[in-house]
């Protein structure tokens, strides 16, 4: 048995997870929990946050996400792989950066628009 | 070859600077930060003393008394916030009550003004919030509070239009004697002068040394300090002193120009300048300031600071010639009251240079006068007639404060252009109030990148080496 | 003449914007100090925003753009770059901008929703030294997100509030070493998730019961020293701990930034450092209303744009209906046992429709709990809760009939109940 604190949402539920039991969850307030409570025991995920360099708007980073929660262990690739990038104003929100990155399927993607 | 160099640009070497550019001299000053007021300028009580408190017959009551007369005239033509709003000097029982009458019969010998002795009810009745305690309180109206760090940039400003060169980041590290006056080393290069004035602080006794035997020793004492937001300005409306006793000389409660209450100071023997605060100094400035207001609530601090006095082994100001150094003069030891009594020191140390041999010719053009825009303390209709002319008072980056670009533009070209972060702070008041630049210091540093032409990896807080970002995101990070 | 004047372009300005807009105020007016609406989120480019109000998780600026996209479909006027100076009793609004100069605009309505700023060092009063490298969380935040400059590589947190924490993981995705969070309470005051996926993620300790008692470095931070402080907070002598730093993040509570409205004359709460507000955020200004963080600092954006949208369709009624009368039945809240603070303060049982919402905070970490509203000794409600946290904001809806019945005051206070 496991104990974790979910992290869906700012309720932050105690989840205990039965690893032997085909990682049944209790303690969640909502199916999402149990949803986390395995993943997190078996191949964590993080949607990761973070910039991009960009030129022409009215600052010179541009925020982006990734679309989709990436495996915990690529963040860093992740993030190397931001550092690379260069955006054009104008940007749009929504508007893909990078596609498939570091090969976990997911796109990051821009969250705010930026005018030239 | 200079006539004169001054070592220092606090408050005492502006006020020399500003009095000697009056005349058809060659003048410089050098200052090893890369700002004026860097010392104990920017960190004491911002308060023109009136001059009951030193010894009669000392030169520190002479200087003081007339300091304070010169003060008056000084920040009006130089655009200084001033405030003559009075002190109250607080006994909290019979025993202190011979101490204030002391203090009373060493000020009339000292020549002060207006002194009054009040009973305990007269003077709650001009200050509601002082303690019950108190019995009896001496009333000195010719005090007067001030904006030290403008009134030393006025003086240095004013001195640096009238053709002073000033030489900041320029330590001094060495003095030969020459033929015709003194050879000095300062930031690496070699200056020609005929005279030198020591206004070095509480390096005052090293730079003595460099030329001769040094008399004296530099004490350094700290004075820690609260400053509390506007919202406590209205505490007190004089300055609050508290009766000196076998527990020191106590600490003082007083509005600031700004509308602030600022709370201080402790006395502590340091080593050299050590301006930390500490725990027990802060603890002891809140509890003994309680004593005179009790009601200050000390939740509303926005800022602890220190500064080092730099008190002279012999008791009093040194101010003069040096024995076995022709042309060397000093102005040393210039703790409290020195704020006070610049004007003073300097108007009398440049009879004395006279004396000694200094040609004095005054000027026919002296540019005696400075001014400065000051958004929040303007009518509507000024800041409007100001914005519709000049649209960058139009925009205000310092919110708590009310200042505007405009003014941080002025100041960034002004005659003393900031070199930090600070630097603007102290000249327009960007980032003095309750948020303490939180917001606006990303908005200055673009500000100071733009104007500069410099990246904001190199804009520093305050003093050479206290950088502010370390590098840009993307690229130059670590990633484990 | 404008018929709402909006102090503040962030969500709580959009949000009562648009919601005078829907409730038929035509002639709206935002001011915003900032180059663009959105005030702090577009700082905040981590997710977790919107999961109550849109149903799904966004990051800041995606919560943001939402609220500029329909503020956009609205006809709702917005002044930019703009600094509001001061606000007259007679509902004057003194502002001043760049490219509009200085203008006195009046308002048949004001919603105030200027937001909140940090605390600084100051506040605290932490002792050393005062070289560079010691920033406020969300000035850092700035720096690192918006102009894209690290305020340092090896850095210690003070305080493991919300902003801390994101910082803590921020920070170290750039590249930066965080030595420790540090905590004087013995709880966070940030939530759990944020513990787990800012700190946790990263291996980066949290030492609760702790407080920074030193700052070391001549120009810019070398060191700070962390000791483990007593039940009174005190710092306990022989438990210090030194790291090699050279940056100082705090993140030790946010305040209200109600300069204006104190110059204004409303009549503050000294607990949630707010205006005292109404059940539909007015506050003892008639027609003045406040919401979001400078009203009480909220724990979620979301809780924020529910409350705005009240005050702006309040804002509305005010100016359309003229409701109200003077004498109307008014009930004071009070805090009660384990509650700091309420908003709204004061409820007119007349102006509520079906539900009135009353958030508030506890003083203290909760287990099971009911929280009992009375009057005086009769008690009008009980809700159960599992978990109560100083850090977390917490809500009641209070059913129009029983206020309707409850005379004087009701007093909101919090009870732990014995487990089952």
């Amino acid at each position: 048995m496991k104990e974790l604190t979910c992290i869906v949402c700012p309720k932050g539920c105690r989840l205990h997870v039965d690893e032997e039991h085909g990682y049944a969850v209790t303690g969640n307030g909502c199916p999402r929990g149990a949803e986390y409570g395995k993943i997190e025991l078996t191949h964590p995920t993080r949607v990761v946050t973070s910039t991009v360099r960009c030129v022409g708007g009215r600052y010179p980073r541009c925020p982006v996400k990734t679309d989709r929660a990436v495996p915990k262990e690529k963040i860093f690739q992740v993030m190397r792989a931001l550092d690379g990038v260069e955006l054009t104003a104008p940007v749009r929100t929504g508007q893909v950066v990078l596609k498939n990155v570091c090969g976990t399927g997911a796109d990051v993607v821009a969250t705010r628009s930026l005018s030239c | 070859m200079y006539d004169v160099m001054i070592i220092g640009c606090g408050i005492t070497g502006a006020a020399m600077a500003y009095e000697l550019s009056k005349y058809e001299l060659k003048v410089a000053v050098l200052e090893k930060e890369n700002d004026v007021a860097e010392g104990a300028t920017k960190a004491n009580s911002a308060i023109l003393h009136a001059g009951y408190d030193p010894m009669p017959g000392s030169l520190m009551a002479r200087m003081n008394v007339r300091g304070v007369e010169l003060a008056r005239q000084l920040c009006r033509e130089l655009d200084v916030p001033y405030e003559p709003i009075g002190s109250l000097v607080l006994a909290f029982c019979e025993a202190q009550r011979e101490n204030i009458k002391e203090l009373y019969r060493r000020g009339m010998e000292n020549g002060v003004p207006g002194l009054q002795v009040l009973t305990g009810d007269e003077v709650r009745a001009m200050e509601p919030n002082l303690a019950q305690e108190v019995v009896c309180a001496l009333y000195a109206p010719t005090a007067a509070i001030c904006m030290p760090w403008e009134y030393c940039l006025a003086l240095a400003e004013t001195a640096v239009v009238n053709g002073v060169e000033l030489y900041l980041e320029h330590p001094v590290t060495a003095l030969k004697p020459t033929d015709q006056g003194w050879e000095v080393t300062a930031g690496g290069e070699r200056f020609e002068t005929r005279y030198v004035v020591n206004a070095a602080g509480g390096e005052a006794g090293e730079i003595h040394a460099m030329a001769a035997f040094c008399p004296f020793a530099i004490h350094p004492t700290r004075g820690e300090y609260y400053l509390m937001d506007k919202s406590e300005g209205g505490r007190v409306s004089h300055v609050i002193f508290q009766c000196p006793s076998e527990r020191g000389k106590g600490v003082l409660v007083a509005p600031t120009v700004d509308g602030n209450l600022i709370v201080g100071p402790n006395a502590q023997a340091v080593e050299g300048e050590d301006t930390r605060n500490t725990a027990q100094g802060m603890d002891y400035v809140r509890e003994r300031a309680a004593e005179s207001v009790p009601s200050i609530d000390f939740r509303q601090s926005i800022r602890n600071f220190a500064g080092v006095r730099a008190v002279a082994d012999t008791g009093d100001f040194i101010i003069g010639p040096v024995d076995g150094a022709p042309g060397f003069f000093d102005a040393a030891g210039i703790c409290s009251p020195g704020l006070s009594a610049a004007p003073a020191v300097a108007e009398y140390l440049t009879q004395l240079m006279g004396e000694g041999g200094l040609e004095l010719k005054k000027k026919e053009r002296f540019q005696g006068k400075r001014s400065r825009v000051r958004f929040n303390r303007l009518t509507a209709q000024e800041k409007r007639d100001l914005v519709s002319e000049q649209p960058a008072y139009g925009r205000v980056i310092c919110r708590c404060e009310t200042v505007t670009e405009g003014e941080i533009l002025a100041a960034i070209h002004s005659p003393i252009p900031p070199r930090s972060v600070d630097g603007v702070k102290r000249r327009v008041g960007a980032g003095l109030g309750r948020c303490q630049g939180g917001f606006c210091g990303p908005r200055v540093v673009e500000l100071l990148c733009r104007e500069l032409g410099i990246s904001p990896g190199e804009v520093l807080q305050d003093r050479v080496g206290s950088w502010m970002l370390a590098q840009e995101t993307k690229g130059g990070g670590r990633h484990v | 003449m404008y018929d709402l004047i909006v102090v503040g372009g962030g969500p709580a300005g959009l949000s009562a914007a648009c919601a005078a807009w829907d409730s038929g105020l035509r002639k709206i007016l935002i001011v915003e100090r900032d180059q663009e609406l959105g005030g702090i989120l577009n700082q905040c480019i981590h997710n977790g925003f919107g999961l109550h109000y849109f149903q799904e998780e966004l990051t800041g600026p995606e919560y943001a753009g939402r609220f500029i996209e329909l503020l956009g479909q609205t006809g709702v006027e917005v002044r930019l770059d703009a600094m509001v100076l001061e606000i007259t009793p007679l509902r004057e609004v003194h502002m001043v901008s760049r490219n509009e100069g200085y203008r006195i605009e009046r308002a048949k309505s004001i919603v105030l929703a200027m937001g909140c700023r940090e605390r600084t060092r100051g506040a605290i009063g932490i002792p050393g030294a005062r070289p560079a490298g010691v920033y406020t969380a969300g000035a850092a935040q700035r720096y690192v997100n918006m102009e894209g400059w690290m305020p340092g590589r090896r850095v210690v947190i003070l305080g493991s509030g919300d902003i801390g924490l994101i910082m803590a993981r921020r920070m170290t995705l750039e590249g930066a070493r965080v030595l420790a969070c540090v905590e004087v309470m013995p709880y966070s005051g940030g939530l759990n998730r944020n513990i787990v996926q800012c700190l946790h993620d990263y291996h980066i300790p949290l030492y609760l019961s702790h407080t920074v008692t030193d700052i070391r470095g001549d120009r810019r931070v070398e060191q700070v020293v962390v000791s483990q402080v007593d039940e009174r907070r005190n710092p306990i002598p022989g438990t210090e701990m030194i790291f090699d730093c050279d940056t100082l993040l705090l993140s030790v509570g946010l305040i209200p930034e109600n300069e204006l409205t104190r110059q204004a004359g409303i009549e503050m709460d000294r607990r949630t450092n707010g205006a005292v507000v109404y059940e539909n955020m007015e506050t003892s200004l008639p027609g003045v209303f406040a919401c979001g963080n400078v009203c009480h600092v909220h724990d979620l954006v979301d809780f924020v744009t529910a409350e705005s949208q009240r005050a702006g369709a309040a804002a509305a009624r005010y100016v359309l209906d003229r409701e109200g009368s003077p004498g109307e039945p008014l009930l004071h809240v009070k805090n009660g046992d384990g509650v700091t603070y309420t908003v709204p303060q004061r409820i007119r049982p007349g102006r509520v429709e079906k539900l009135c919402q009353l958030f508030f905070r506890v003083n203290r970490v909760c287990g099971n709990s009911e929280i009992v509203v009375s009057s005086g000794d009769t008690q009008i409600a009980s809700f159960k809760r599992e978990h109560l946290a100083p850090g977390e904001m917490e809500q009641i809806a209070l059913p129009q009939v029983l206020l309707a019945r409850a005379g004087g005051e009701l007093t909101v206070s919090v009870r732990e109940v014995e487990d089952t």
